[in-house]
């Protein structure tokens, strides 16, 4: 019982929602009293968004927008300092034959490839500057989550150490389903003083719902408020290893907190769809949820990305089709 | 009694399905003396692209399949082809106007050549590859390899004839295609998709496009994932800027072909659509 008598330490903005001192039993009181989601109306409205035209030259500009919105990915078990190399020469120019193709905003990997990848980027690393590329590693014995907390813990500040400017954690989905809030509430907030670096300064956070296997839209609404009380930057929907990962509906619904979020505190929340989404098309219906739904200030690096690996080289197709004319191919850009 | 005729509407034939044009046109087939025979769909420069990406992605499995394997499953078209000529012999009587003999002579002739070429696949290598001396203690092979996707405007004037006798030799090599059937006499063209559909042959080995081929293979010449182009009914178009075109990619252009038998069986027409790959080996390893 000590842990439902255990006070939380919420984000500032968070405690006005709560009458008196937060504590397991008034987190989990508050998350099951947010409303459910109407599942029909949310994949109705995602559908809708998805079915907008968009003529030639906003195309150019949202292909444009995409690219400077993406955190390249890999996180392959089989990556080596060498392939993270050649990932980090892509972030840096993503297109050779097209010196006015934007960089992307970051790349994401292991915690172990961290120091390759800041090697690699040399001049080109953000190091906490909103120019730049930023360097996101996942943390948190990602992509299940099952360690101790000691371990995880270790394992974000070994990556913030080796210079990772955002950290992508992971919750404990079996401690979430099994209606154990605070202890994810707990987490989460750990992993956010894990990311503190020794000047002060903290390495933005994303935190990882995995909707895949949240099951309902109604538990990724409430996993999403959770985030975001326990101070998360962003909120992003899968790990990638988990099918289904990123879908529109989903993203819309996590757009939907933030935008609420929005209006009751001021604050700005990220959201960051990954996985799945390997075209060009499929990521323009993203941008139009984004700024239909909290509007356009989110299409910048700082509040919305795509974790995504495929993803660029299908943009950088579409870019040399508007440049060049023709339709091109796998052959004119590199394999990841 | 009379019974109310159904009017057939096709789709085009890609990635192994018959989708709709992504552009919704289609356009009517008429016989000779312009009565309505059915609808086919109208392709535009979007489902080349998707004919494209289909062709591109079944480039693995259809090269890498032993030469013997691609053999079969294209004897085995034949063989459906044989089963189906009561249906052909009838489009081609209704859509080019000529007699009930001569259609069955061009459906013979087109079985013939298909099983001509079926056999050329495990064969045409020894015929065309070589065991080059050199002055060293080495092998040194020359082997064709299919080229990889190859873009087709099939004759405009023949029905199934012209359409296999630049889709087969393709095929054989392991080459992939986009094929423009004949614009006013694609029926033929669209029953075979029908036959290529329920053979082994693998989604997205052959992709068959009715329409307009003065709108479509301008795009098809100039995509850069497309390696080879075969312009052998394209007499009729601009095909001087096709070759333009296909050259930015430096892709195998064979031009247009006149006369009354284009694209006439021959070896060539296979190793035109092949690349020549030389491998040096020791002979020993002594």
């Amino acid at each position: 019982m000590t842990e439902t008598q255990k006070v939380l330490v919420p984000r500032p903005t968070a405690l006005e929602f709560f009458d008196g001192p937060v504590t397991d039993a008034s987190l989990r009181r508050y998350l099951e009293g947010i409303p459910g989601v109407d599942a029909v109306g949310l994949e109705q409205r995602a559908a809708g968004l998805g079915t907008r035209s968009i003529k030639t030259t906003s195309k150019k500009r949202a292909l444009d927008t995409i690219i400077s919105l993406i955190d390249l990915t890999t996180l392959e078990g089989a990556d080596t300092p060498g392939k993270v190399r050649s990932l980090v020469a892509k972030a840096i120019t993503p297109d050779a034959s097209d010196q006015s193709t934007p960089r992307v905003a970051a790349v994401c990997v292991y915690g172990d490839m961290v120091p390759y990848a800041v090697e690699a980027l040399g001049v080109h690393h953000a190091r906490g500057t909103d120019s730049g590329i930023q360097v996101a590693a996942v943390a948190t014995a990602f992509p299940s989550g099952r360690a101790s907390l000691a371990v995880k813990l270790s394992d974000t500040a070994d990556a913030v150490d080796a210079g990772a400017d955002e950290i992508d954690m992971v919750i404990d989905r079996g401690a979430f389903l099994s209606g154990r809030y605070g202890q994810v509430f707990d987490e989460i907030v750990a992993v956010k003083e894990a990311c503190r670096r020794s000047d002060g300064s903290y390495a933005h956070l994303k935190v990882i719902l995995e909707t895949g296997e949240l099951n309902t839209y109604d538990n990724i609404r409430r996993a999403s408020w959770l985030a975001i009380v326990a101070g998360g930057d962003f909120i992003k929907t899968s790990t990638g290893k988990v099918a289904p990962a990123a879908t529109l509906p989903v993203t819309l619904l996590m757009l939907e907190v933030v935008r609420d979020w929005h209006r009751l505190t001021g604050e700005k929340i990220g959201v960051k769809p990954a996985g799945g989404i390997r075209t060009s098309k499929d990521a323009i219906k993203y941008l139009v949820t984004v700024a239909e739904t909290v509007g356009e200030d989110w299409l910048q690096p700082d509040l919305f990305r795509f974790g995504a690996s495929s993803l660029l080289n299908d943009v950088l197709l579409q870019r040399q089709k508007m440049t060049t004319g023709h339709y091109s191919g796998a052959d004119y850009v590199t394999i990841d | 009694m009379s019974r109310l005729a159904v009017p057939k509407t096709y789709k085009l034939y890609i990635g192994g399905k018959f989708p709709r044009s992504e552009s919704g046109r289609t356009y009517e087939v008429v016989t000779t003396n312009g009565a309505f025979l059915a609808n086919a769909a109208k392709a535009s420069r979007k489902d080349a692209r998707d004919a494209v990406v289909a062709a591109r992605s079944a480039v693995p499995g259809w090269a890498n399949a032993t030469a013997y394997n691609r053999g079969q499953v294209l004897y085995r078209i034949a063989e459906l082809l044989e089963g189906r000529r009561a249906q052909f012999i009838d489009e081609i009587v209704q859509s080019e106007g000529v007699s009930t003999s001569a259609a069955t002579q061009q459906v013979d002739e087109a079985i013939d050549r298909w099983v001509w070429y079926a056999g050329w696949a495990d064969k045409y290598v020894q015929v065309t590859g070589n065991a080059n001396p050199v002055s060293g203690p080495y092998f040194n092979l020359s082997v064709p390899e299919p080229t990889g996707v190859v873009a087709i405007v099939a004759p405009q004037n023949s029905s199934l004839v012209g359409f296999v006798s630049v889709v087969a030799p393709a095929l054989v090599a392991g080459n992939t295609v986009v094929v423009l059937a004949s614009e006013r006499l694609p029926l033929s063209a669209i029953t075979l998709s029908e036959v290529l559909a329920t053979s082994d042959v693998p989604g997205g080995v052959v992709n068959i496009l009715t329409g307009s081929a003065a709108e479509v293979a301008p795009w098809l010449a100039s995509h850069a994932d497309v390696n080879a182009l075969d312009l052998t009914g394209a007499g009729a178009l601009n095909w001087v800027d096709l070759e333009i075109a296909a050259a930015e990619t430096l892709k195998r252009v064979l031009r247009p072909e006149g006369g009354t038998d284009p694209a006439a069986p021959s070896l060539d027409r296979i190793t035109a659509l092949t690349e020549t790959k030389t491998v040096w080996h020791t002979k020993s390893l002594i």
